[in-house]
């Protein structure tokens, strides 16, 4: 019975631990091992070392599904960061209407990807969408046929993505630009510092926390990414927009080639994992080191 | 009411030794105090008597019961928090009688306790309020009726006045020492002021990195510090200490200053000490053992056992009632505590007269008293 | 220098209005395009407004044409989202908590190493359990069913609830929870009368956070169900991908606001309380 109490805490918290050991790395290390079979529709748990991965790699589908994942994280990264720290500053200004703007550029987070997906394909759709409003404001010769341009099609879904999550990073670097000290701002003044240059020169560089954090979750936002692209092209036209997250899927419930399938989920993970590991390491660095 | 000891109590914290063999003892009634700087592991002590942190080895005795593998609630003892640690979500009323209503005790014997508490430390209107709706000096007379209410054993103290502002700490304080005076319990009391470890404890242990320096009565370590440390800690300004080395020969038995460039010590033969010649020691004298004028010395010291010195004032300052001079000896400082009223002339020369009786040598490799 | 403030503030405003136009644009013609018959569609563009306000479009995207029966509409899945999404987000949620209060406010060994391994497990590609949860939920017999994306949801949603409640739970005075021992109070006695009732903006944020991730799931919903015991979003995409020969674009918008209309009406009650429960995690990591 005093053994119960005592170690309450720790059998209270043991179901849930069980849980994320079984479901989370469990999973992660069955998938691994799968990797490392000839699986196909089913599993077949013979050792067949990296072939799997070989295959994979020489897949062109693979090529043009990672291709396109580097060009969409790049420019997702780039434009959310450049959108969020603008829109940052320009509301830290003192406005009086910043609880309602915050709302307006928030808002697309609370959706889900799909129905961003559905909003988009239907605004940038090559014969009723933007393309047909410019025709009616006289333009008769624009184009805009992207959704449906094998080469185009990724940056679909890179403008639908920015447009939801943007306003998340603008978000979170508000919260870090109202926690620096106003007193460096003050002083920065008082040197005579342009407002242009107090932020270029001396907020920016504070943020560095922020900017990591920002990129961190973009770039797993930007791995993760299947809903937006099977709402918006379905990968296509064709598989032109094909991502490792739609590449696995398709290969793992289309194809029936789990060994691929699972090759694929652990590059998806091992790109993760790369990220994130240091990340943490240095964020709980900075924790110990503050206490 | 009871007996409180500790037999070589140790405590790590991962790599870190933070108790490092702790011994004491104190009688029903007694107030302990534990002083120290930060870090010396007074709290750690503290938690550990009352069962919020465990021990590696050693044993807490209450009572002459061991207690190490009872809980916190098993103990009998009650804990004021220097944060307050008061239930936010909690009115006052509820806040105080929690502990009882844990411990199954009769709605009307908490009726009754509550109410002779709430009287004694005047919190009767506050008794519906939260305690995000009462000031820090409400919040604190909060916890110690939570902790009174109980009746406990012993009382753990730590640091509860430190949030406080100046005044309303030394007003506190006077509160404790008189709620000691009428409850006699045994109070065991962390703080790292010195002058609150002074005035309210009838013994004091004074910690340094994991150890005990000196367990005893106020005054003892008032005046006759067992380490330069306790000598140092203890006292505002603290402790003179006078770098030099003992010269011996068949007549005379004195101390020399460092620096010292005459062949004028001072004359320790009436302190009757075993020292070898030219030991390196300290001598120590407090800033208030030390007199302007020879009347004073005469007046003042037992047997006429002072000392006199040629020193050169350098530094006055005024702190209204009194003022501290820091002087020259020889090329080291010495501070003196005179009253206001006296006038010193600053870089003239002078003679200043030490009461012997007062005076501590320490050696300077063990930093023991000798 | 006067005018150059005077400038500079046009400016400001200039963009910051730029942008509301940016987000706002999808909403506006999300809702307008479902507002107007197929004739208003095929002749106007994406901006023009409906001649008439027609909420027929709205009417066939919840509850169908009633002839045939070949086409989706969203009235039961939107019970199926409902059926998993709140079992699910409070069953994690309960989870978080204690777990929570148990990691940060009772040291015990190996307390932050679990945490490290909650919080690494968020960050996972989910295609990483696809396949052996797909298995599994075959083997408990629950594939396609509500209890299966309920246990998934629950369990992949525990890594992030435990976190909120952790960071939450970590800047709680750990001497409250001693004052509270001494007075003998134990474990759930502690959690329940004094920790749960200061919890209150961490619920909210928890809440919020777990309902939009569920209720807005599509990966988990496609790919361990299908046909009727779909969630939402599955129904809506699969709607909206039809390939039969028209296309009903109001119908398609109608259903998409409809989709997205609970997380973001709580959004628009909550939303900052949200953010700022958001915010807190992520600039801290």
């Amino acid at each position: 019975m005093y053994w119960l109490k005592k170690n309450l805490p720790k059998i209270v918290v043991a179901p849930s631990f069980a849980v994320l050991l079984w479901f989370v790395y469990g999973f992660i290390a069955w998938t691994f091992y799968v990797s490392l079979t000839k699986s196909k529709l089913l599993p077949n748990y013979e050792f067949w070392g990296i072939h799997q991965y070989i295959r994979l790699w020489q897949m062109p589908r693979w090529h043009i599904a990672v291709e396109n994942l580097f060009i969409f994280t790049t420019l997702f990264i780039v434009l959310c960061i450049f959108i969020g720290v603008i829109l940052s500053i320009f509301l830290d200004q003192k406005i009086r209407s910043e609880g309602f703007l915050k709302t307006i550029y928030l808002y697309p987070m609370a959706l889900s990807f799909i129905v961003t997906g559905t909003a988009w394909k239907w605004i940038l759709n090559p014969t009723m969408g933007i393309e047909k409003f410019v025709h009616q404001l006289g333009f008769e010769s624009f184009q805009f046929d992207w959704l449906v341009t094998p080469g185009m099609s990724i940056y679909t879904i890179i403008i639908a993505g920015v447009w939801q999550s943007s306003g998340f990073i603008m978000a979170i670097f508000l919260a870090g630009l109202r926690s620096i000290d106003d007193e460096v701002i003050k002083a920065a003044k008082v040197d005579g510092a342009s407002i242009f240059s107090i932020y270029l020169k001396i907020v920016l560089p504070m943020m560095r926390p922020v900017f990591m954090s920002a990129i961190v979750i973009l770039v797993h936002l930007s791995i993760k990414s299947y809903d937006l692209v099977i709402a918006l092209t379905a990968g296509g036209p064709g598989i032109s927009s094909d991502m490792p997250a739609v590449f696995m899927t398709k290969m793992a419930f289309g194809r029936s080639e789990i060994g691929l399938a699972s090759a694929s989920a652990i590059m998806m993970f091992a790109t993760v994992s790369a990220i994130i590991v240091p990340y943490l390491y240095s964020e709980l660095r900075r924790e110990q080191d503050a206490k | 009411m009871a007996t409180l000891e500790i037999k070589n109590l140790e405590k790590r914290f991962k790599q870190t030794e933070v108790l490092k063999g702790i011994n004491l003892k104190i009688n029903h009634g007694d107030f302990l105090v534990l002083l120290g700087p930060s870090g010396c592991g007074k709290s750690t002590l503290l938690n550990t008597i009352a069962g919020l942190e465990s021990s590696d080895n050693g044993e807490v005795l209450i009572n002459s019961e061991k207690v190490n593998d009872m809980e916190p609630s098993e103990r009998d003892i009650a804990f004021v928090f220097q944060s307050y640690a008061l239930y936010p979500a909690m009115n006052v009323e509820e806040n105080i009688v929690f502990g009882l209503k844990q411990r199954k005790i009769s709605k009307e014997k908490i009726n009754q306790s509550l109410n002779s508490i709430v009287e004694l430390l005047k919190i009767t209107e506050l008794l519906k309020r939260k305690p995000a709706q009462l000031s820090g000096g409400q919040r604190q007379r909060v916890a110690m009726g939570r902790a009174l209410v109980r009746d406990p054993k012993i009382f753990l103290f730590d640091e509860p006045l430190s949030n406080l502002d100046a005044k309303l700490r030394i007003e506190m304080r006077r509160e404790i020492k008189k709620l000691h005076k009428n409850l006699k319990t045994t109070m065991v009391y962390v703080t790292h002021d010195q002058t609150e470890a002074m005035s309210l404890g009838t013994k004091i242990a004074i910690m340094n990195d994991g150890k005990i320096e000196q367990f005893d009565t106020p005054e003892n370590i008032y005046n006759k510090p067992d380490t330069i440390f306790v000598a140092d800690f203890v006292g505002s300004p603290s402790m003179n200490f006078i770098s030099g080395h003992i010269k011996k020969n068949e007549n005379s038995f004195s101390f020399f200053n460092e620096y010292e460039k005459n062949n004028k010590g001072i004359n320790l033969s009436k302190l009757n000490l075993e020292i070898e010649e030219g030991k390196k020691v300290f001598f120590g004298i407090r800033p208030e053992h030390i007199f302007l004028k020879k009347e004073h010395a005469v007046r003042v010291t037992k047997d006429h056992n002072f000392v006199e010195i040629e020193v050169n004032p350098e530094l006055h300052e005024y702190i209204g009632h009194e003022q501290i001079i820091t002087f020259n000896y020889c090329g080291q400082e010495i501070l003196g505590k005179f009253s206001s009223s006296v006038n010193i002339n600053i870089d003239k020369k002078m003679n200043l007269f030490i009461d012997l009786n007062s005076v501590s040598i320490f050696d300077q490799d063990t930093k023991r008293r000798i | 220098m006067l005018n150059k403030k005077r400038l500079s503030r046009v400016f400001l405003f200039l963009v910051l209005g730029l942008f509301v136009f940016y987000y706002i644009t999808p909403l506006y013609v999300m809702i307008v395009t479902s507002l107007k018959t197929m004739n208003e569609i095929r002749d106007g563009n994406l901006f023009s407004l409906p001649n008439a306000i027609n909420f027929d479009a709205w009417k066939i995207a919840w509850s169908g044409r009633g002839e045939g029966t070949s086409d989706t509409y969203l009235k039961p899945y939107f019970l199926n989202s409902l059926k998993i999404t709140i079992p699910a987000l409070l069953i994690s949620t309960f989870l978080g908590a204690i777990n929570g209060y148990a990691l940060t406010k009772w040291k015990f060994k190996g307390a932050n190493l679990i945490f490290l391994l909650f919080l690494f497990g968020t960050f996972i590609p989910y295609q990483a359990i696809l396949l052996p949860m797909a298995r599994t939920l075959g083997f408990l017999g629950i594939s396609n069913s509500p209890i299966g994306l309920i246990l998934v949801h629950t369990v992949y949603g525990l890594g992030f609830t435990t976190l909120f409640f952790r960071n939450y739970y970590v800047s709680i005075s750990d001497e409250i929870i001693k004052a509270a021992k001494v007075d003998g109070a134990g474990f759930f006695k502690i959690f329940f009368t004094i920790l749960l009732p200061v919890s209150l903006p961490i619920l909210v944020v928890t809440i919020i956070f777990q309902f939009t991730q569920i209720w807005n799931d599509f990966l988990f919903g496609v790919t361990f169900s299908f046909g009727e015991h779909a969630p939402l979003q599955v129904a809506l995409n699969n709607m909206v991908l039809t390939s039969a020969s028209v296309k009903y674009y109001n119908v398609d918008m109608a259903a998409a606001i409809m989709a997205g209309l609970p997380t973001l009406i709580i959004y628009i009650l909550a939303g900052n309380y949200f953010i700022k429960g958001l915010t807190a995690g992520s600039v801290k990591g």
